[in-house]
C-alpha cells in the first residue's frame, strides 16, 4: 500500500504546482494548433514568373495556371533586375524553339511549382497548336469529302476536348498535406517530451532536497518507489494524452479512420516509456540543468526518427538506430490507425516493441535506485 | 545484556581512490546518547549512511541491533533525520507526517495518535494544516524532528539536528532526546557544535577516518586535561593551544 500513498502524494504535490500542470497541459496544445496554421498557410505557394520574348499563347497559358503570376518583360536586362529585386521568382526567356529558365531559387518549392508550371504550360501549348492544325487538316478532308460523290456519310466527330480528371482519395482529401501526415507522430512526440520532462525533473528534485534519502530510510521497497511515480504520472499522462488526442482530432480536424480510443492508448503506452525514461535519465544528472542537458542529445533526435522524414531514404546504418527509438514504433502505430483503421491486433510488433522498453525501463530504475541504498 | 543499537567494528569506506573510513569502531547501547563528532569532511555522514545501510562498507561490520546491514526491515525501527530538512515543500505538515508514517509502516489505526504525539513534542501542533513552504527554518528544523520520532523508533540517528535553529529551541530539542533516551530507546548524533557534545553520553571523536577517542565527555576532558570538548578536540587536531 505504500504505493499507493507515494502515488497520492505526487498527485498532490502536481495538482498544487499550478504552472507546471499548465505547461503540460496547455503547451503542447498550443504548439500544435501554431503548427497547424505554420503549415496549412505554406501548402500553396505563390509565384510571379518573368517572360522575355515569350509567344504570346505561351504566356496566357502560363497565366491560367493557379498560383503563378506572369509579368512580360522586354529584354532579360529588365527581367534580370526584377529578378534581383525580388520581384519575380523566375525568369523564362525564348530563343526560337528554346527555352532558358533562370530560378530565385531562395525557396526550393518555388522553383518545383515554377518548373511545373512551365512544364505544364508548354505541353497546354503545344497540344493547343497541335489541336489548331488537327482542326485545319480536318476541315480540309472534310471539303474534299464533299467533292467526292458517293462518299460513305460516317462522318467521324473527332472529340478534341482534354480528358477530365477527377481525383479520389483514399485516405482526407484534397488539401490533406504534410501537417496531415507528421500530426500523429508530432502528437506522440508531445506526449513524450513533457511527460519525460516533468517526471524526471520530479525524481531529480526528491533526490537533491533529500527527500529520497529519507524515503529509502524507511524500510520501503524500492519496487515501491518507482511504482508510485509510475502510478502518479501514469494518471496525470492519460489526461494530457486524451487532452492531446482529441484537440489534434476535433480543433484541427484530422480524420480518423480507425478507433481513437486505440490512438490514445498508443501515445497512453508512450507516455509511460517517457516517464520510465525520464525517471532512469534523472538519476544521471545532478542538477536540472543537466537534466535539460539530455534534451538535445536524448530527446530532440527522437523526431529525425519518428518517421516525420520517410525512413526508407535514409542509409541503413542511420536506419538501424530508428529501431531503438520509441517513438518510432507509437508513430508508426498511431499513423497506422489514423489513416487506415488498423486494429489494435495487427499492431502486435509496435505494441510489443514498446511494451519492452517499458518493462526494460522499469526494470533498470528499480535497479538504479540502488544507487541510494544497498538493499 | 540486549545486543548493542549499532556496532560498527573496522569500518572501512572508500569512494574511489579516496579512503574516507579507515577504521571505525563504534558502538551504541540501548539508552544512550552518542555524540560523534569531527570537523566538516571527517566522514560523519558516512558513518550514518553506512550504519543505515545506503552505503556498503567496503571492509568490517556494520550491525544494527545485532543484524548486519544492510537490512530493509530494519529501518522501521530506525528514526533517521538528515543535514538537510528534506521535506515535500507542497504538502502540509500534516501531510508530509502521514506520509512518512505510512513509508515507515505505522497501521491506520495508531497513525493519528502517533502524528499527535510528535507534533506536541516539536510544539507544531497548531501549524500542521499550513503548507511547508510558509514554514521558517526552524518550524521545517522542528517538523523534521518529528518525522523522525515517528512510530517510536529505537534507534534514533541524527545528522546534524540543530543546525540553524535558535537556542531555546535546541535546548527543546534536547530535553525532548533525553526523553527518547530514558524511554529506553538509543541516539546516535553527529555535530561540530562543542557545548552539545557535552550533552551527551558517550563522544567519540572522528579524525582522518578514525575514532580516536570515545568515552563519556568528563572522561574525555580528564584524559586531555583539558577544560571543555572544544579542547579536546583542538588538542587532539594537534592545534597548539
Amino acid at each position: 500500500m505504500r504505493t499507493f500513498a507515494i502515488m497520492t502524494r505526487v498527485l498532490k504535490e502536481l495538482v498544487r504546482d499550478k504552472r507546471t500542470l499548465t505547461l503540460m497541459f496547455l503547451a503542447p496544445i498550443f504548439i500544435l494548433i501554431l503548427l497547424n496554421f505554420v503549415f496549412s498557410v505554406s501548402q500553396s505557394t505563390n509565384v510571379t514568373v518573368g517572360t522575355v520574348t515569350v509567344t504570346q499563347s505561351l504566356n496566357r497559358e502560363l497565366g491560367q495556371t493557379k498560383h503563378v503570376t506572369v509579368k512580360t518583360y522586354a529584354n532579360k536586362t529588365a527581367a534580370k533586375k526584377a529578378l534581383k529585386n525580388d520581384h519575380i521568382d523566375a525568369i523564362i526567356q525564348q530563343k526560337k524553339q528554346n527555352y532558358s529558365l533562370t530560378y530565385a531559387n531562395t525557396d526550393a518549392s518555388k522553383t518545383t511549382a515554377t518548373k511545373l508550371a512551365f512544364k505544364n504550360a508548354l505541353s497546354a501549348n503545344s497540344l493547343a497548336q497541335m489541336k489548331g492544325r488537327l482542326t485545319l487538316a480536318t476541315t480540309a478532308l472534310a471539303k474534299l469529302r464533299q467533292q467526292l460523290p458517293n462518299a460513305p456519310a460516317t462522318q467521324q466527330q473527332t472529340n478534341l476536348a482534354a480528358p477530365k480528371l477527377t481525383n479520389h482519395y483514399v485516405y482526407g482529401d484534397a488539401n490533406t498535406g504534410f501537417f496531415d501526415k507528421i500530426l500523429p507522430i508530432l502528437m506522440g512526440f508531445f506526449v513524450f517530451f513533457f511527460v519525460f520532462l516533468i517526471s524526471g525533473m520530479a525524481l531529480l528534485g526528491e533526490r537533491t532536497s533529500g527527500t529520497l534519502d529519507r524515503l529509502l530510510a524507511t524500510p520501503v521497497k524500492r519496487y515501491e518507489i518507482v511504482f508510485g511515480y509510475m502510478l502518479s504520472y501514469g494518471i496525470l499522462a492519460i489526461f494530457q494524452t486524451i487532452l492531446i488526442v482529441m484537440v489534434t482530432i476535433l480543433l484541427l480536424g484530422v480524420e480518423v479512420v480507425g478507433s481513437i480510443v486505440n490512438v490514445v492508448l498508443i501515445n497512453l503506452l508512450l507516455a509511460l516509456v517517457a516517464l520510465a525514461f525520464g525517471i532512469l535519465l534523472s538519476t544521471f544528472a545532478n542538477s536540472e540543468f543537466q537534466m535539460m542537458q539530455f534534451i538535445p542529445i536524448l530527446v530532440i533526435p527522437q523526431i529525425f526518427f519518428s518517421g516525420i522524414i520517410p525512413l526508407d531514404s535514409m542509409a541503413n546504418w542511420v536506419k538501424a538506430i530508428s529501431y531503438v527509438i520509441p517513438i518510432k514504433y507509437s508513430g508508426d502505430a498511431a499513423t497506422q490507425i489514423i489513416t487506415r483503421g488498423v486494429p489494435l491486433s495487427s499492431l502486435g510488433l509496435d505494441i510489443g516493441v514498446l511494451l519492452i522498453f517499458l518493462v526494460g525501463l522499469t526494470c533498470l530504475n528499480i535497479l538504479g535506485l540502488r544507487r541510494y541504498r544497498k538493499v | 545484556m540486549a545486543s548493542a543499537s549499532i556496532t560498527l567494528t573496522h569500518l572501512v569506506k572508500k569512494f574511489g581512490p579516496q579512503t574516507v573510513l579507515k577504521d571505525i569502531n563504534l558502538t551504541v547501547q540501548p539508552g544512550e546518547i552518542v555524540g560523534l563528532i569531527g570537523p566538516s569532511g571527517s566522514g560523519k555522514s558516512t558513518v550514518i549512511k553506512t550504519a543505515l545501510g545506503m552505503e556498503l562498507a567496503d571492509g568490517g561490520q556494520a550491525t544494527v541491533f545485532g543484524q548486519q546491514m544492510p537490512q530493509r526491515q530494519l529501518l522501521a525501527r530506525i528514526g533517521y533525520m538528515a543535514q538537510t530538512d528534506a521535506l515535500y515543500e507542497a504538502l502540509s505538515g500534516k501531510e508530509n507526517l502521514v506520509f512518512f508514517a505510512k513509508m515507515k509502516g505505522l497501521t491506520k489505526t495508531t497513525i493519528t495518535a502517533a502524528i499527535t504525539h510528535v507534533a506536541t513534542v516539536v510544539d507544531l501542533t497548531a501549524d500542521l494544516n499550513k503548507r511547508v513552504s510558509g514554514y521558517s527554518g526552524g518550524m521545517k528544523r522542528r517538523l523534521s524532528l518529528a518525522i523522525a520520532l515517528l512510530g517510536k523508533p529505537e534507534l534514533l540517528i541524527l545528522d546534524e539536528p540543530t543546525v540553524g535553529i535558535d537556542p531555546a529551541l535546541r535546548r527543546q530539542v534536547w530535553r525532548e532526546l533525553d526523553k527518547v533516551r530514558d524511554a529506553g530507546s538509543s541516539i546516535l548524533i553527529t555535530t561540530h557544535v562543542m557545548d552539545e557534545a557535552e550533552l551527551t553520553d558517550r563522544v567519540a571523536l572522528l579524525l582522518g577516518g578514525e575514532v580516536i577517542a570515545f568515552a563519556t565527555p568528563a572522561q574525555l576532558k580528564q584524559q586531555y586535561q583539558v577544560a571543555t570538548i572544544e579542547d579536546v578536540f583542538l588538542k587532539a587536531e594537534g592545534v597548539t593551544l
